[in-house]
């Protein structure tokens, strides 16, 4: 489905991924963890298109077209989402119109009729089980006034109504207490199937408790240093991310 | 090179001026001939070079006469939903023949009520504009409601501007709200020619006590009209007004909004949009003066500005020393989406009395980044996205319309620059 290839990408001129290569098949889930500063959200926001990072070599296949040549909206529209580590506040847009012109235009790029009102509402209210996500709070102004738990519990809504091929959940965990937690992991499990794959970006190893991984991958310095299964979390959590370091630092020295 | 601060600039409107109101026209001339047309550098035209402007597209003033319009045009201008009175003004002049007649307010031209103590709310030794209209206009319009009336329909004051290059409309309005009565007022001009003229607007409106009136106004007006208006207030105990004004188009527009509170829980609300294009040039001068104790007035004013366009904002709130318990709030933001576009924002408070809340706040910006990649990462194109957040940032003014066919009308024209031109 996804394939990174040599990824190079900086911002500003300073250099964050430094050659990444991954293969994510349909079905599959991916942890990328790592310290501080490895790169880990540049990785999501690359992929999702943000305009501040110039890749400066390699690529990225998605399902056969070179997703890096597409403009943000497109990335979306084939089905890549990124759900965001720290989700904007926008005052004055309502939450149901902004969703409403994003699926449509989703469905209008996938040559599926618009929804109207009737069928958009009653899928809404659907997918807002899935996440426990209040009525209220998608009356609101987008992202306005919601608490940390609701903002990325919001992400995970717009990820169920958006129904996308490729999830990135940009540090989905953090700042969640472990109710909040287990309701958007509950949500995007739910959400998984053999068709779709999910790339976990986190700095712990919680998540992956109730997210369970195929992959776990460690960025180090903007390279994947090392991979293995869930196993390789756990290790993690217990021992920290030093011996890594201090692994691929003595490698480089010699 | 000639410059129109002299004061014989408009003597050919002033030497034809009716013979209506003599003395108070006499007075008039007088003030503004003592005062001129502002200089360049004058103080309050500093950003707004009105006589440069006049100067450069107009050759000889002369009145623009009024015109015949048909009852298909009028027809055709009204919003889609309205239910309300409409006043016909065609280049300023009232035409009782095609309007409608509100029931229980009296209306009639100015110069079939020649008590009207006109300039006594809009004062023409405050703008040369000011006086210029009152010593010069050709006729204007008396509304009067009665005490204790609550007008349920709104009132369209729906102007047709179509004058020559060089002409000058000059419409004049008086406004009286009896004790306890509710009234909304819709002011909306339209141009049906292309040329540059020039209006030279006045508007008195005098709220009673407890009193709500509210002002709606949308200048939507030709790309080559030149327009100055002075639309001034006075209210009084527990009375309310409101003002929501829409600028879309123009070639340079100075509004001049007064509002005097002078009677102790009266409201002052003074709202604006300004959606600016082309080298459209709009320029509002807000000025509240708290009076009395017990208070209040609320501002806000926001400006979205493409191309080579120009906003200026100037919110003076006077807080006199008897005006303890005051409540005054006062903002401006804006939005550029050009490097060309230029915006100058001023707050001007003068506060005198010492128990006061008093606050003002004013923005330059442009358009939010991250908050564009958020939508388009859901899959929204960028000029969707970008009408969206500016149609967010637009809409809390424009939510301040009670009036529903105008408030429909007002975003759908706003929506549909903003998904057209932006």
């Amino acid at each position: 489905m996804l394939s990174i290839k040599n990824l190079h990408a900086s911002v500003e001129g300073t250099p964050i991924l430094r050659g990444i290569n991954l293969e994510v098949k349909a079905g599959e889930v991916h942890a990328i963890m790592g310290p501080n500063g490895s790169g880990k959200s540049t990785l999501a926001s690359v992929l999702a298109g943000r305009e501040e990072y110039e890749v400066t070599e390699g690529e990225v296949i998605f399902q056969g077209k070179e997703l890096l040549e597409m403009a943000p909206e497109d990335r979306a529209r084939e089905g890549v989402f990124l759900a965001f580590q720290y989700p904007v506040e926008i005052p004055g847009v309502s939450s149901t119109n902004f969703l409403r012109t994003a699926l449509n235009q989703v469905r209008e790029y996938r040559g599926q009729e618009p929804l109207d009102a009737v069928k958009f509402l009653t899928l809404m209210k659907e997918k807002m089980k899935l996440v426990e996500i209040d009525q209220k709070l998608l009356s609101r102004s987008l992202n306005e006034g919601f608490s940390g738990g609701e903002k990325k519990r919001n992400e995970i809504f717009q990820m169920a109504m958006l129904e996308p091929t490729l999830s990135i959940l940009d540090e989905t965990d953090s700042g969640l207490d472990i109710d909040a937690l287990r309701i958007v992991s509950n949500g995007v499990n739910k959400l998984k199937s053999d068709k779709t794959a999910t790339i976990v970006v986190t700095h712990y190893q919680r998540l992956l408790d109730y997210i369970v991984p195929d992959f776990v991958h460690v960025l180090y310095k903007g390279r994947i240093v090392k991979s293995g299964t869930k196993e390789l979390a756990l290790e993690l959590e217990e021992k920290g991310y030093d011996w890594i370091k201090e692994e691929v630092d003595s490698a480089t020295a010699v | 090179m000639s410059t129109l601060t002299k004061q014989d600039t408009f003597q050919s409107l002033l030497d034809s001026a009716s013979s209506s109101f003599a003395s108070i026209r006499t007075q008039a001339k007088e003030t503004y001939l003592t005062q001129g047309l502002p200089a360049l550098k004058e103080e309050e035209y500093k950003f707004t070079s009105i006589a440069k402007k006049l100067e450069s597209k107009i050759q000889g003033f002369k009145y623009a006469l009024p015109f015949a319009v048909s009852k298909e045009d009028i027809q055709s201008a009204l919003f889609e939903g309205f239910n309300g009175d409409v006043l016909v003004f065609t280049n300023g002049k009232y035409l009782p023949e095609l309007s409608t007649s509100p029931e229980g307010i009296t209306i009639s031209s100015l110069s079939e009520v020649r008590n009207t103590p006109l300039g006594s709310i809009a004062k023409p030794e405050k703008d040369p504009f000011s006086a210029l209209n009152l010593a010069s206009f050709s006729d204007g319009i008396f509304v009067s409601v009665p005490k204790k009336q609550k007008i349920e329909k709104p009132i369209l004051l729906l102007s047709f501007n179509q004058a020559n290059s060089g002409q000058v409309i000059q419409p004049r309005v008086w406004i009286e709200v009896g004790d306890f009565s509710e009234v909304t007022f819709i002011d909306h001009s339209i141009s049906t020619s292309e040329d540059s003229y020039f209006v030279n607007k006045v508007v008195e409106i005098k709220g009673g006590l407890n009193s709500h009136v509210n002002y709606y106004r949308l200048q939507n007006e030709s790309k080559n009209a030149i327009e100055v208006s002075n639309i001034h207030t006075d209210i009084f105990q527990d009375s309310r007004f409101t003002s929501v004004n829409l600028s879309l188009s123009g070639d340079m527009v100075r509004n001049n909004l007064t509002l005097n509170l002078l009677g102790s829980n009266s409201e002052g609300n003074m709202y604006g949009v300004y959606l600016l294009n082309g080298k459209t040039h709009v320029d509002n001068h807000t000025n509240v003066d708290h009076t009395i104790p017990h208070a209040e007035s609320n501002e806000l004013y926001k400006g979205i500005l493409a191309d080579q366009s120009r906003g200026v904002f100037n919110g003076k709130i006077f807080v006199r020393q008897d005006a303890q318990k005051t409540n005054a709030f006062q903002q401006n933001n804006n939005i550029l989406l050009s490097e060309d576009a230029i915006v100058n924002t001023k707050p001007q408070l003068e506060i005198w009395a010492d128990d006061v809340k008093c606050s003002h706040g004013c923005t330059v910006g442009q358009l939010d980044e991250e908050a564009l990649f958020y939508l388009k990462a859901r899959g929204i194109d960028k000029n969707t996205a970008t009408g969206l957040l500016l149609y967010a940032f637009a809409g809390e003014v424009l939510e301040k319309i009670e009036e529903e066919s105008f408030r429909s009308y007002a975003i759908s024209l706003i929506q549909e620059r903003l998904g057209s031109k932006f």
